[in-house]
């Protein structure tokens, strides 16, 4: 009966706005004593009026269509409508009498309602009724869903009606009738669907519910068969959680992956440098909310160059002033830069405070596309999966196309070769060191869609995203890149198989245990690099 | 004192390890700890200007505590070149075992009157967890406490430094080790009171937990502690194996071509480092009163870096007063100005970095060696690399004869 609810709601949003004429000759019998005769009066309405009946009949099984005087009106609250017109009539006339309706004339209006949606010239007002039926139908429509089957020529809105005759005729007395719906009902991919068939297996007291031993057959395989489509949807699901995971993690590990991987240097900040970029996202969304009120969905494009160089400015303070003084002694590097992070942090929290900030989604970053019957992937993730594609490729671009690109690589392969034929390798860390900066920036914007954006929020992503780096191999993008993909989607899916914290933990000691077998990571560099 | 052929008794080799100031000092140390501290607290009326308040005798407890789990950080990154970052660990893990025991100690005092500690009852457990057993019995405990983080440190240490894992990936690969025991204990079905950890403890050894006598017996302990601690860490510095230790730091490879083995060298210090830690983590829980898995946190571990840093590398006393500076500064900047600790913490982790390479330590030796050397030395310390500049006490002459090494390169890479 809930389907038909919708049904008529639908009806409400699909047929608004109808103007045309109802003859009130059709619709005086409406008034009529006795349900028999209303029936029959509801029945010459469809025959007389069809499309133009639906007001009408949508307003009869709500209970507000009244007679004011000989005329047929439709109340709506303090205003009544000429349901032959469908126009307001000023001033309201005096009702005199309401039409009531009882449960036969409601399932009536019901199914009479329903049918007219089928039958509708309009393809998508078929679609959606055809949608709604499929997701649970009752035998009470099987008559009426014949009739669809027959006339309806699209195959798939036919496919729709299937299913819904087979969830219909799951109560029939003929136990061949009971078969072909099993099996039918088995090519669906509805959870719903399932939990339809699920009592025919059962057991009621000692005997079976389904008193066919072919018919429990079939539905014990049909359930199987929508099992492994949902279990499919939901790995699909899965891998796209992870691969969106991934994508994050890959933003935060590109920036580590030019300034540890390339140049050396262990960058404890990092998690603050995507705070940088997170806040300048923030900021950025203040700024449009107070000057141009009117753009406020785009203030994220804006973001990214700001929220790059935020966090390059921060990182080349850092080289200049911290950094440099320590290139060659890693471990105070790593205690210097965890000292400027904790320094970040106090600052984010004397200036904007130690609460989380709200960073809204723009507009068109929110909602999701359907692409199985439960299968949602939200916007904003898909954005962010294409943005950290962006930047991998911007990033690739510029260390292997650009002047900078060559000198950076040119003073990691060999710094005192690089400086004597002339690259000035000071101001090439300075550069480099900037550009991971400013990519965490990147990172960081494109975070603060996602998550909470506070003082903290950097400090989780320390661990995470060195152990991308660390799992990748030092000095390779094309390893942080499957490092990033392969940790997300593993977490993902030892999440659904054991739950969030101990597949963190899971993933750690799998991670400390590769490191064991490969202590250069998944791609090492080869040669005389491999360290004394 | 190795190169004697004849073999030196052991208590004498021990007593050598200090000179005549060093040990008038850890004497008169262990004089105020052990006689001093007792008598001005409990004797002393609180009205008497000397006499000593609970809150100091919990503070310097505690204090103390980290001392030794900074002396335990210098043996293996001072001595050892070996930057753990998952010490917390270790001190997290003495502390929740000896936890177990105070927790069976409440018995039926609990919120719940029940055998169960609290935790369990509230998840509506029936009976302890296996590791549980035993708990009740304070020398198993106490077993247990040097045993555990001993074997855990051991079977990491060892799988560790035999793949050659050193440097930086070392420090990162403890951090995620100590980061993920923090997940696990977080979780109430590990059955250590997931974030809530252990707390309202009553008892040890059946006396009260809180009264004045079991304080002072404690800070006692722990000054007790941290002298075997001092000494042992100097006698192992000073002994051949000290030496092989810091030739290990300086130069692996070499030490490789020599024919030492590196591994059991490293894992002996470190297995050793992880279980002072474990002490000094059982020691101060029954202090503070609470162990919970925020002792785990990645940024717990990383200051105890700091307080050796500060104090000086590779001094072992330098350790001690590191931990004492930077201890006192945060209980006083927590109090007086919480929101300045941070960058009060942060700016000495970049300043003893980049300024005091050698720690307050370090800078009172070059302020007594002379003005002049000092300000030449600050001229070239960013250009040398600190595993190559002396270390002092009697290692610096062949730490410096390694400079040819190309650590800094290597370490790069």
């Amino acid at each position: 009966m809930r389907t038909i609810g919708f049904l008529v709601f639908g009806c409400l949003l699909s047929v608004s706005g109808a103007h045309a004429a109802v003859d009130p000759a059709l619709l005086g019998p409406l008034a009529a004593d006795g349900n028999d005769a209303k029936i029959v009066a509801i029945a010459a309405l469809v025959e007389g009026a069809k499309g133009e009946a639906l007001p009408v009949l949508k307003a009869m099984a709500r209970g507000s269509l009244a007679l004011a005087g000989e005329r047929v009106v439709i109340v709506d609250g303090e205003r009544v409508i000429d349901a032959s017109t469908n126009v307001e009539m000023a001033p309201p006339p005096a009702v005199t009498e309401s039409i009531g309706i009882n449960n036969r004339l409601r399932r009536e209006l019901a199914s009479t309602l329903a049918s007219l949606r089928l039958f509708s010239d309009n393809r998508e007002v078929r679609w959606e009724a055809a949608q709604e039926l499929a997701s649970g139908a009752d035998a009470e429509l099987l008559p009426l869903l014949d009739r669809a089957l027959a006339s309806e020529t699209d195959p798939e809105i036919k496919a729709r009606l299937q299913m819904a005759y087979a969830q219909g005729s799951l109560g029939s007395d003929d136990a061949t009738v009971r078969l072909d719906a099993v099996r039918l009902l088995g090519e669906s991919s509805d959870a719903n669907v399932r939990q339809l068939l699920l009592p025919l297996t059962e057991k009621r007291g000692d005997s079976w519910a389904e008193p066919d031993s072919a018919v429990r057959a079939a539905a014990g395989t049909s359930i199987r068969a929508i099992d492994k489509r949902l279990a499919f949807a939901e790995n699909v699901g899965r891998a796209f959680t992870g691969v969106s995971l991934a994508s994050i993690l890959l933003l935060a590990a590109l920036g580590l992956a030019i300034t540890y991987g390339v140049m050396g240097v262990i960058n404890m900040a990092h998690g603050e440098l995507l705070m940088v970029g997170a806040y300048s996202a923030w900021a950025m969304q203040a700024v449009f909310q107070a000057y141009l009120p009117d753009f406020i969905d785009w203030y994220l494009l804006a973001a990214i160059p700001v929220g790059f160089l935020a966090a390059a400015l921060v990182g080349v303070l850092m080289e200049r002033v911290v950094i440099r003084h320590l290139y060659g002694r890693p471990l105070e590097t790593l205690l210097a830069t965890w000292g400027i992070s904790l320094f970040l942090i106090q600052v984010a929290r004397t200036v904007f405070g130690a609460q989380n900030v709200e960073v809204a989604n723009p507009v068109w970053m929110a909602g999701a596309i359907e692409v199985l019957p439960n299968l949602l992937l939200p916007w904003n993730r898909i954005i962010i999966i294409g943005f950290s594609v962006a930047v991998l490729a911007a990033m690739w671009a510029i260390l292997n196309l650009s002047r900078m690109g060559m000198f950076v690589r040119a003073v990691t392969q060999n710094r005192p070769m690089a400086g004597c034929v002339g690259v000035p390798t000071g101001r090439i860390d300075t550069m480099a060191f900037g550009l991971g900066a400013g990519i965490a920036g990147l990172g960081g914007v494109a975070l603060s869609q996602i998550a909470n954006v506070g003082p903290d929020m950097g400090q989780g992503y320390i661990v995470d995203s060195f152990m991308v780096v660390v799992l990748g191999g030092v000095g390779q993008l094309a390893g942080a890149v499957w490092a990033a993909l392969g940790l997300g989607v593993l977490t993902k899916f030892l999440e659904g198989w054991t739950g969030a914290v101990v597949a963190k933990i899971v993933v750690l000691v799998i991670i400390i245990i590769f490191i064991q077998k490969r202590p250069q990571g998944l791609f090492a560099l080869k040669g005389r690099f491999v360290e004394s | 004192m190795s190169s004697s052929p004849a073999r030196t008794p052991f208590i004498v080799r021990l007593g050598r390890s200090f000179d005549a100031r060093s040990w008038l000092l850890v004497g008169l140390f262990a004089a105020f700890a052990l006689i001093a501290v007792p008598v001005m607290h409990l004797l002393l009326p609180p009205e008497n200007p000397l006499h000593l308040s609970t809150y100091f005798i919990t503070l310097t407890g505690k204090i103390l505590c980290y001392a030794i789990v900074a002396v335990a950080m210098d043996l293996i990154w001072g001595y050892g070149g070996i930057l753990s970052l998952g010490h917390g660990l270790f001190f997290a893990l003495g502390g929740y075992t000896f936890g177990m025991y105070l927790m069976r100690q409440i018995g039926r005092d609990g919120s719940y009157q029940s055998d169960l500690p609290d935790f369990m009852v509230f998840l509506d457990w029936q009976q302890l967890p296996w590791f549980w057993a035993g708990s009740e019995h304070f020398l198993w405990v106490v077993l247990l406490v040097l045993v555990v983080p001993a074997l855990i440190a051991f079977i990491f240490g060892y799988f560790a430094f035999r793949s050659r894992i050193k440097g930086v990936y070392f420090s990162i690969i403890t951090q995620a080790l100590t980061y993920a025991a923090m997940l696990l204990f977080f979780r109430n079905e590990t059955g250590f009171g997931g974030n809530n950890g252990f707390t309202d403890f009553k008892r040890i050894l059946g006396y009260s937990i809180t009264a004045p006598e079991t304080r002072v017996v404690l800070f006692a302990l722990s000054a007790l502690a941290l002298i075997g601690t001092l000494l042992l860490a100097r006698f192992l510095v000073t002994s051949k194996f000290g030496r092989i230790l810091t030739a290990i730091r300086d130069a692996e490879s070499r030490v490789m071509f020599i024919g030492y083995n590196p591994l059991w060298y490293k894992l002996f210090v470190w297995t050793l480092s992880a279980m002072l830690c474990a002490i000094a983590g059982a020691l101060y829980v029954p202090q503070v009163g609470i162990i919970n898995p925020s002792e785990m946190a990645v940024a717990n571990s990383i200051e105890i870096a700091i307080w050796v840093a500060v104090g000086g590398r590779g001094t072992l006393i330098g350790a001690v007063i590191g931990a004492f500076i930077v201890n006192l500064a945060k209980s006083w900047f927590t109090v007086s100005f919480p929101e300045y600790w941070l960058f009060f913490l942060g700016t000495l982790f970049i300043v003893s970095t980049l300024w005091l390479p050698q720690g307050v330590v370090g800078l009172y030796r070059r302020l007594r060696a002379g003005v002049g050397r000092e300000t030449a030395g600050d001229a070239s310390a960013a250009d040398v690399p600190r595993s190559l500049r002396g270390v002092t006490d009697g290692v610096d002459a062949r730490a410096v004869g390694g400079e040819s090494l190309p650590a800094a390169k290597g370490a790069r890479a």
